[in-house]
């Protein structure tokens, strides 16, 4: 591979590990501590229950739109984007 | 270049007329139908109206967009725009099971069925990193095409195949079984004619049109689906609390429902058993199977051949990222809302039927009752004599209804909602239009991807590669009318496995696709001989400890040191093996019968079979990795190959030549 392709590649792949990072801690991570985070109410809600029920949903959604941001930021700085 | 910019965002402009035209133009028949009801138009005419308009209006999308061209056929010759392909994706994905389904599951289970919300969003990350854009820009037809591309051929290719048809056909008759259901419901006609009228849908949004009217319908189908969806709930937001966000509004129900539930037990009206706090984690699912189903249903979604072909379609590699956002979007919005259903369905339950006395229960239940779907005192609820008297047979009965007495189909959540807000039937009738859009809408994904890899993958690529476009489109067509007709076949048998069953897809697909599409294109290393061996041990697990825990689960215990599952409240074990295993009548249940005391609830580290996927897929990494390094690197040219499906600049890897 070339120098030019391989430093693509390793941003490409920094981004790839921070976003399954995000994944991790708001799919699985956040929901461990169930017991800890329900002691703590939010517009009636017990914030434990509230995080696998919106909290983590919105989360995803959001990491979403900021991944396809940030990856495109990448093949723009690597001249590598479709245009 | 520029004028295909400004060509394409006249097209997305086109669109969007077109579809906020049709949204406008649904709303408007709503009204008039609820103008109709107010003049006295019974409801059965209400019903048969919304069935057809909505049926009629897919069918002539479908028809306008009959095409005989090969890229329009199966990847809806790739321009449409993100947000629209989000929308039907998100028809796509939520299914009969998730739009009736999810909201009931979540009133039985409380906290613990919130690892389906979970399982059923959070795999779009996935999808979005690691599989989709490099698909797209790999410029496959199906799944099975890349797995053929980059592992060395036709055995991939028809590994790939096997792990589709397996993944989607159960799935597909799943969804047939649904919209039979909600047909028959509203339409007073036969479960087993149903079905087939349900086909028929299926069949004119899909067959003359392929990929392209698929789409175009699906995003149609969303649009009802969604309004259908919110409508209800939102109108019962407003009367019970005067704000029409149901999404945050929940949470005082919550808190009633928590308190409600401490009444209940200093009552005397449930026993600590029959109740299931609603906001008590791990009472259903040990953390291990609650974890172990948000991991399954993740994975599996980024593994999902009919979901993984969505992204396709759209115009770019950028584009089919940022589609995957718009996917979530428009999917959040239904699944974010079921739990708002779940509670304020949970609260008009214990605060309006337990500890009433039975003869002031409200009637909207009775209407369930009639069709076998709400029992209290184990009897169907069909009016207030019927089920005094079957409380009456209870000794010591109180004469007030208990928790224990009373049980619901998970179906009737969503369904009974306009009529426990006391909504007029148009609402109800909105509502089964909604069901009926998101089963015929996954249907219609299911079929194509089953239909696609057998008529793409094993008949053109396979069997005739000098097939001309004509005959390759003619035998596309008579594949998904069979494959439809088989399915829809299947379902008027009503198999009773079949729920279940669409829980193992996505174990079965993560199992089957996932280790191979992701080392194929994050590790270059991996080899022809490595894939294809990490597919056949983790499928093979998978398929493997499924068939077991379902059908063998004797052969189970006795040879493969399985043991039962634990219940999460207690700990104790679901079944007595011992027990079964000395009762001869047990034994000889071979394959288990769904009566079988043992059946899926037996396995190997208390894990339920539903997540069979957690053994499979690592394992299928483990042998794709060691196979791999002990293996030769593969060629310079695999390797530019994986390369260039890198990097979104640039031709597609695999362009057809037309």
């Amino acid at each position: 591979m070339e120098s030019k392709d391989q430093a693509y590649w390793n941003d490409t792949s920094r981004l790839m590990w921070i976003t399954l990072g995000l994944w991790v801690f708001f799919g699985y991570i956040v929901h461990m501590f169930v017991h800890v985070l329900n002691k703590i109410t939010i517009l009636g809600f017990p914030l434990g229950f509230y995080m696998a029920a919106q909290g983590s949903l919105i989360a995803f959604v959001v990491i979403l739109f900021w991944f396809a941001r940030k990856q495109d930021q990448i093949d723009r700085k690597h001249g590598v984007a479709e245009d | 270049m520029a004028t295909q910019t400004a060509g394409a965002s006249d097209f997305t402009k086109q669109l969007g007329r077109m579809y906020g035209t049709y949204t406008g133009g649904f709303i408007g028949f709503v009204i008039l139908l609820a103008l109709l009801e107010l003049v006295g138009v019974p409801n059965r005419i209400l019903g048969y109206l919304f069935v057809f308009f909505t049926l009629a209006v897919y069918a002539v999308i479908g028809v306008m967009t009959r095409t005989m061209q090969v890229s329009e056929y199966y990847v809806a010759g790739r321009r449409v725009p993100a947000l629209y392909n989000g929308m039907a994706t998100g028809a796509d994905w939520m299914s009969a099971a998730s739009f009736v389904g999810m909201a009931g599951t979540l009133f039985l289970l409380g906290y613990d069925g919130l690892a389906w919300v979970l399982g059923w969003t959070g795999g779009y990350v996935l999808v979005a990193v690691l599989i989709a854009p490099f698909l797209r820009k790999f410029g496959a037809y199906t799944v099975p095409d890349f797995m053929s591309h980059r592992f060395g051929g036709n055995f991939a290719r028809f590994l790939a195949v096997i792990v589709l048809f397996c993944a989607s056909f159960t799935y597909v008759t799943a969804q047939i079984y649904g919209t039979g259901i909600i047909a028959s419901r509203f339409l007073g006609i036969p479960f087993e004619v149903a079905v087939f009228v349900g086909l028929l849908g299926i069949l004119l949004c899909s067959m003359l049109g392929g990929m392209r009217a698929v789409t175009w319908t699906q995003i149609a189908q969303y649009i009802v689906l969604i309004i259908a969806y919110l409508t209800p709930i939102v109108i019962l937001s407003t009367q019970k609390y005067g704000i029409p966000i149901p999404q945050l509004m929940y949470g005082q129900a919550i808190q009633e429902i928590t308190a409600r539930e401490g009444q209940l037990l200093q009552e005397g009206l449930a026993t600590a058993a029959a109740l299931k706090p609603h906001v008590q984690p791990f009472f259903n699912y040990t953390p291990l199977n609650y974890f172990g189903i948000i991991i399954c249903m993740m994975v599996g979604t980024a593994s999902l051949p009919h979901i993984l072909m969505r992204y396709f379609t759209t115009p770019s590699v950028r584009e089919a990222r940022v589609s995957v956002a718009w996917s979530l979007f428009f999917i959040f919005l239904l699944y974010f809302s079921a739990p708002a259903y779940a509670a304020f369905s949970k609260l008009e339950v214990y605060t309006n039927i337990i500890g009433r006395d039975l003869d002031q229960i409200r009637p909207w239940l009775f209407t369930w009752g009639e069709l076998g779907l709400i029992k209290i005192c184990g009897k169907d609820a069909l009016n207030h004599d019927a089920i005094v008297a079957a409380c009456k047979a209870i000794a010591d009965h109180p004469g007030v209804v208990r928790l224990q007495d009373f049980s619901i189909n998970t179906d009737v959540i969503v369904l009974s909602t306009p009529e426990i807000a006391g909504l007029p039937y148009v609402i109800s009738g909105l509502v089964a239009a909604g069901g009926l859009a998101a089963a015929l809408s996954t249907a219609d994904g299911l079929l194509l991807a089953i239909a696609n890899a057998l008529s793409h993958d094993i008949y053109y690529k396979m069997l005739d590669p000098n097939a001309s476009t004509a005959r390759r489109l003619v035998v596309a067509r008579i594949l998904l009318v069979l494959v439809a007709v088989c399915a829809a076949y299947l379902a008027s048998t009503k198999p009773g496995d079949i729920l279940a069953m669409v829980g193992w897809a996505f174990s079965l697909a993560m199992a089957g696709n996932f280790p191979a599409l992701v080392m194929g294109i994050w590790w270059k290393r991996t080899t022809t001989t490595g894939a294809v061996l990490g597919i056949i041990a983790g499928f093979g697990l998978c398929i493997f400890y499924l068939v077991v825990t379902r059908y063998y689960p004797q052969a189970g215990v006795s040879y493969f040191g399985m043991s039962s599952l634990t219940n999460a409240a207690t700990g104790a074990p679901l079944v007595d093996v011992a027990t079964v295993m000395a009762d001869p009548k047990w034994v000889a249940d071979v394959p288990a019968s769904a009566a079988h005391p043992m059946q899926s609830k037996v396995g190997w580290f208390d894990l339920n079979n539903i997540n069979c996927g957690l053994l499979g897929a690592p394992l299928g990494f483990i042998v794709m990795i060691v196979v791999s390094l002990l293996g030769k690197e593969p060629s310079k040219e695999m390797q530019a190959f994986v390369d260039e499906i890198r990097k979104p600049r640039g031709r597609m890897v695999l362009e057809e030549k037309t």
